[in-house]
């Protein structure tokens, strides 16, 4: 077991962000997380890399308690994050962008040796030959490149992946699933948030369900896919959705 | 790192080394003088550059620590009858000190609101040491004429100054130099690119903005020793000018923030220009809005300055322009 989640729960001010929320991810799995819009999956990827702290409950990472830890020492034990909102350095070049992963990740690598796992990370994920560019001159597609193989660079046991088909076209979308298909066998365990269904139906060993920051559904992709709650959650009622289809 | 290889390393030290070496062999007290004031600009404007350029944090009062390590300094030398070099370490260390501690309080704001909190701090620091006996409240501190006589009397005493602040301001491109290109300064680019993505990626970027802060707070209180020493007198007024912090970030500004060069030639050209206004009719009182004018004007049109300016637009000067 990579990481338990244990009744965590959120709360910004009136808002209850995140309601008892408890899961695990095996190590090696691939664990999708889906949900609408503001059912509290980002504030959840938030609370577990030590963004937020949680109200209540606990977050367990290979064994160890790190609630409430800041987000640096947590990327120091070896978790690593892709964000929603691609966040390069802009003024940096791609390269230097991604030695920043490997230099203050899990190894905290030396300069000399960051470029080289850069070189490394950046050929996995396709950007080889755009390591002296500025990461600002990137188009969203090679930006959600940069971010994977920035959180890549720092070697980590888990990655956390918010959202990296969005906004990419089909052709890209595919290619970005082989890459993500070849870092678990690489022995990264992964949770993601994902928007694109048939992608990570297909790409997942498990999906859980977050709807109004509570879980509410968890297993196979396909029982998941079927599940009327999370039929609910997305359309609204089933048996009205069904009518309404009939007609 | 092979950094001793590198041009961009070497270039800007080549220039002070020289510049200082013809005003030691052609020895004239005018010309040293000119030299000390242009020096001292480059010094603070370099040693300021650690913090805004790397860090992207703007300390609109960083005078405070040239004001607070001189009069540290100054006391040792007139008062407790300290040499030189010592005094200018422990006012150095001061400023260090209370940036230390200043900045894990305030660095924990962003933007325009660590930039007012630092004006704040300076204007705290000249009204406690307008009260503050030891340092001589209001009136200030003198140095007894006799105190230069231990460095061979008051002409050999400021080219020994000089000499010091030459130095120094070697030192100080240096540190730069070495911040802006270990891993330590990767992660203070990275602070200054996306402070929340830099620590999601392990950055410490409380500490590691702390120590910036207190290497760029150093060498300010190091200078203002040898500046108060020179002149011999300090005041209140005069140490915690400002109208000083202003132009120090415009000389930043002009030539480049975030390069070694940029705050050299940023200095080299301001002061040109202030004694230019100040030697002219027309604008003598104007001059630090003339420096306002100009900040907003780089901001508008050229954020790189002058060196990030060229850098962009001539790729092949890129080696030499660190």
């Amino acid at each position: 077991m990579i990481l338990q989640v244990e009744g965590v729960t959120k709360r910004f001010g009136g808002l209850q962000a995140l309601t008892e929320v408890s899961f695990e991810l095996r190590t090696g799995e691939i664990l999708g997380l889906i949900g609408p819009n503001g059912a509290g999956k980002t504030t959840l990827f938030n609370v577990i890399n030590g963004v937020y702290r949680p109200e209540q409950g606990r977050i367990i990472f290979r064994g160890e308690d790190i609630t409430g830890t800041a987000s640096y020492d947590v990327a120091r034990l070896g978790l690593a994050r892709a964000h929603q909102v691609v966040r390069p350095l802009h003024e940096l070049t791609v390269q230097e962008n991604v030695m920043v992963g490997a230099c203050y990740g899990r190894e905290q690598h030396s300069l000399r040796e960051a470029s080289r796992l850069a070189a490394g990370a950046l050929d996995k994920v396709g950007l080889i030959d755009r390591t002296d560019q500025p990461a600002g001159s990137l188009n969203v597609a090679q930006k959600k490149r940069l971010e994977l193989a920035r959180a890549l660079a720092a070697r980590p046991y888990l990655l956390l992946l918010d959202e990296v088909l969005a906004g990419l076209n089909p052709s890209e979308i595919a290619a970005m699933m082989e890459t993500v298909r070849s870092i678990r066998e690489d022995g990264v365990s992964i949770l993601m948030i994902e928007h694109v269904m048939q992608a990570i139906m297909a790409v997942s060993d498990r999906i859980i369900v977050l709807d109004y920051g509570t879980l509410i559904a968890e297993g196979a992709p396909e029982a998941v896919a079927n599940n009327p709650q999370v039929i609910e959650a997305y359309l609204g009622d089933p048996n009205l959705t069904a009518q309404l289809m009939a007609e | 790192m092979d950094f001793w290889k590198r041009p961009g390393f070497w270039f800007p030290l080549l220039i002070v080394l020289v510049w200082g070496a013809v005003v030691l062999v052609v020895h004239q007290a005018l010309m040293r003088e000119t030299a000390f004031i242009l020096l001292m600009a480059v010094a603070l404007a370099s040693s300021l550059n650690i913090l805004l350029g790397y860090t992207g944090y703007v300390s609109f009062g960083h005078i405070v620590f040239f004001g607070l390590g001189g009069y540290m300094g100054f006391y040792l030398l007139s008062v407790q009858g300290w040499s030189l070099i010592p005094a200018a370490i422990c006012g150095g260390l001061l400023s260090a000190v209370v940036a230390g501690l200043v900045g894990s309080a305030v660095l924990r704001l962003r933007g325009a609101y660590f930039a007012l909190a630092t004006i704040g701090i300076n204007e705290a620091a000249r009204a406690f040491v307008s009260n503050f006996g030891p340092f001589g409240g209001p009136i200030g501190l003198s140095i007894n004429f006799s105190a230069y006589q231990r460095y061979g009397g008051a002409g050999e005493a400021l080219w020994m100054t000089f000499i010091l602040l030459w130095i120094l301001t070697m030192i100080i491109l240096v540190v730069s130099y070495l911040v802006k290109n270990s891993r330590f300064g990767l992660g203070l680019l990275a602070i200054r690119e996306d402070e929340d993505a830099a620590m999601v990626m392990g950055v410490k970027a409380p500490r590691a903005k702390n120590i910036t802060f207190m290497i760029s707070a150093f060498f300010p209180g190091v200078i203002g020793t040898l500046y108060f020493f020179k002149n011999g007198n300090l005041e209140p007024g005069d140490a915690f000018q400002l109208t000083m912090s202003i132009e120090m970030l415009v000389m930043v500004m002009l030539g480049g923030m975030g390069t070694i060069l940029g705050p050299m030639v940023g200095a080299v050209g301001y002061q040109w220009l202030r004694g230019y206004l100040l030697t002219t009719p027309v604008f003598k009182d104007l001059h630090v809005a003339v420096a306002g004018v100009i900040l907003l004007l780089i901001i508008l049109f050229v954020p790189a300055g002058f060196i990030g300016w060229v850098r962009d637009n001539f790729r092949r000067f890129k080696m030499v322009l660190e």
